[in-house]
């Protein structure tokens, strides 16, 4: 319990800094953002002045960034500066997000982990030699190099999946981008696992467990593979919030109206208050998982437990 | 002694020389194009050659403002090496300088500089450094770079300061303060070879990773703009075309996987030799 006091009291100054860096960062985006709404035609100097009132864009930055934050307990995501709410314009794509990155996750867990026992168990055969190379190659490869190359092999060439768009709807449309998504975080979570079970397959209560007759599957399933996991779950859990922000360049390749392009789309239109308010959520999700797996963390080893609290 | 018995190791393995040498050719193409390409960048194109396939006289085709594809390609190895080394030595200082004094000093310096850690490591990669590009009208190499640093140095200072931790207490780091060393000379003369050696294979690694993210960058057209060349802005280029060309895909994405896969290669290979207990 007082681990996880501590753990909880490190995570709130985190947040509010990081957040308030991306609002930084925001804030200093050169160009008037009312005088780009208007396009080419002049803006009064009155309208000028209400609309920046009415956006509190003469206050300090510190000050915007408190009203920001205070308006975010309520839920409360401001509006653009067309008026629309952000959480509004918001809505429909988180599910087109979640549902890509969920489809990504389980897609990294399953496969990541049963690759990861194959090739752990073999240590130097084939199937390990092909799950390493594999992996190494997939990690090299930029994304987007992965996901044209799945889009015309799967997608255009062998008619497999949809090439584009949401039209079938989960699980049909989310597939393939989410194997695409999901690709690195599974050659690292294969790599992991063989690595951690290579060395617990060689340790002493393996070989105890051997000794007093068990059966294979049930010391490598029970004993082995639980304590190799360990690292997989620390992975797993930061990398939800990195497969949500990671999402962008995805959803721009499978025309995925999800929020990785909404938010691109509004660092280009200059729409601060949409890059704020979805990074601000994303940062919430990535600290979030953080705390989530330092926590399980500390439940599965007591040796973190007592020697971190 | 470990630098030599790491040698001995490295240099039995097939893959240790596949990656060195592919380094080897992409440096000496970053150096020095002129050899290799036989026009230079943006020079001697034709429109009406825009996205031909491979022929005589160009082995990779033509890009789409019909210039030589295998030139174009060569010289846009230089920006890729170029960040990647550039962003992967500065992120290091800074790995090495703060890991130091946090680990070293620990209590309430090494607390600041673990949450301010904490909040840089917090900052989704493409959206934050999407953020900062736009915010920035300048493109340029100097500006990729810094982008680069500022959201990449989080990982090796981590790993960095948990080294430090680790060696601090040992025996012969006491003997030197027994006989009066000063902190400074502790830090870099005792502490630092004995507490570098994985942060040195994360960095290898990492040259390949930025390579990759800077590629990203440019081909989502916040990264680096034309006339600048580079294999992202190819890939950029080559998502609206690829379906009836698919060789403007295939050359730059063939590059710059391979760099990238051999930085990452040579960075496992050195790991192997650095930590037999894998083995």
């Amino acid at each position: 319990m007082r681990y996880a006091a501590h753990r909880l009291a490190q995570a709130v100054p985190v947040f509010f800094a990081t957040t308030f860096v991306i609002y930084a960062m925001v804030f200093v985006l050169p160009g008037d953002p009312i005088l780009a709404l208007a396009g080419d035609k002049p803006v009064p100097d009155q309208v000028l002045d209400v609309m920046r009132e009415r956006y509190h864009l003469n206050d300090p930055l510190l000050v915007q960034y408190g009203r920001y934050m205070l308006g975010l307990l309520h839920g409360d995501l401001g509006e653009t500066f067309t008026g629309q709410p952000v959480s509004e314009l918001l809505q429909d794509r988180w599910g087109v997000t979640a549902q890509l990155a969920a489809t990504a996750w389980i897609f990294e867990l399953a496969v990541g982990i049963a690759l990861g026992v194959v090739a752990g168990l073999r240590r130097g055969g084939v199937a390990d030699t092909a799950v390493l190379a594999g992996t190494t190659f997939v990690i090299a490869a930029p994304v987007f190099v992965v996901g044209y190359t799945a889009q015309i092999v799967f997608g255009l060439n062998l008619g497999l999946f949809p090439t584009a768009g949401t039209d079938e709807g989960w699980p049909g449309s989310y597939l393939l981008p989410g194997m695409v998504l999901g690709s690195f975080g599974l050659a690292y979570v294969a790599r992991l696992t063989r690595t951690a079970l290579v060395e617990n397959l060689r340790s002493d209560y393996v070989r105890t467990a051997t000794a007093k007759g068990m059966r294979r599957r049930r010391v490598v399933g029970v004993h082995a593979l639980r304590n190799s996991l360990i690292p997989v779950v620390t992975f797993l859990g930061v990398d939800f919030g990195n497969l949500m922000a990671g999402a962008v360049v995805t959803e721009g390749i499978f025309n995925l109206p999800g929020i990785g392009q909404q938010v691109f789309q509004s660092i280009q239109l200059q729409e601060g208050p949409v890059v704020v308010g979805v990074t601000t959520v994303l940062v919430m999700i990535f600290i979030a998982a953080n705390l989530a797996v330092d926590l399980l963390y500390g439940l599965l080893d007591p040796r973190i437990r007592r020697a971190r609290a | 002694m470990l630098a030599r018995d790491a040698w001995r190791e490295m240099r039995g393995r097939v893959v240790f020389w596949l990656s060195a040498v592919v380094l080897a050719v992409a440096v000496a193409m970053a150096a020095v194009p002129g050899v290799f390409a036989a026009m230079g960048p943006n020079e001697g194109c034709d429109l009406r050659m825009s996205k031909k396939g491979p022929a005589s006289g160009a082995v990779f085709g033509y890009d789409l403002q019909g210039c030589d594809y295998w030139s174009q390609i060569v010289h846009g190895t230089r920006a890729s090496i170029m960040i990647g080394i550039a962003v992967t030595v500065a992120a290091l200082a800074i790995a090495v300088v703060l890991g130091l004094l946090g680990g070293y000093y620990g209590g309430l310096l090494d607390a600041l500089i673990s949450r301010v850690t904490d909040v840089f490591f917090g900052i989704p990669f493409v959206l934050g450094a999407t953020v900062v590009l736009v915010a920035f009208p300048d493109h340029g190499i100097w500006a990729m770079t810094s982008v680069l640093v500022l959201l990449g140095w989080t990982t090796m200072t981590r790993l960095m300061r948990g080294q430090v931790i680790a060696v601090r207490n040992m025996d012969f780091v006491e003997a030197a303060r027994m006989l009066g060393a000063s902190d400074r000379r502790i830090m870099f003369r005792h502490i630092l070879p004995n507490a570098i050696a994985p942060v040195f294979v994360v960095a290898m690694l990492n040259v390949g990773n930025v390579i990759a993210g800077e590629a990203t960058l440019d081909y989502l057209g916040v990264g680096l703009q034309y006339p600048d060349v580079s294999w992202g802005l190819q890939l950029n280029v080559a998502q609206t075309f690829f379906a009836e060309y698919p060789h403007l895909l295939v050359f730059p994405a063939l590059f710059l996987t391979a760099a990238v896969l051999s930085f990452l290669t040579l960075g496992d290979v050195v790991r192997d030799a650095l930590d037999p207990r894998l083995r």
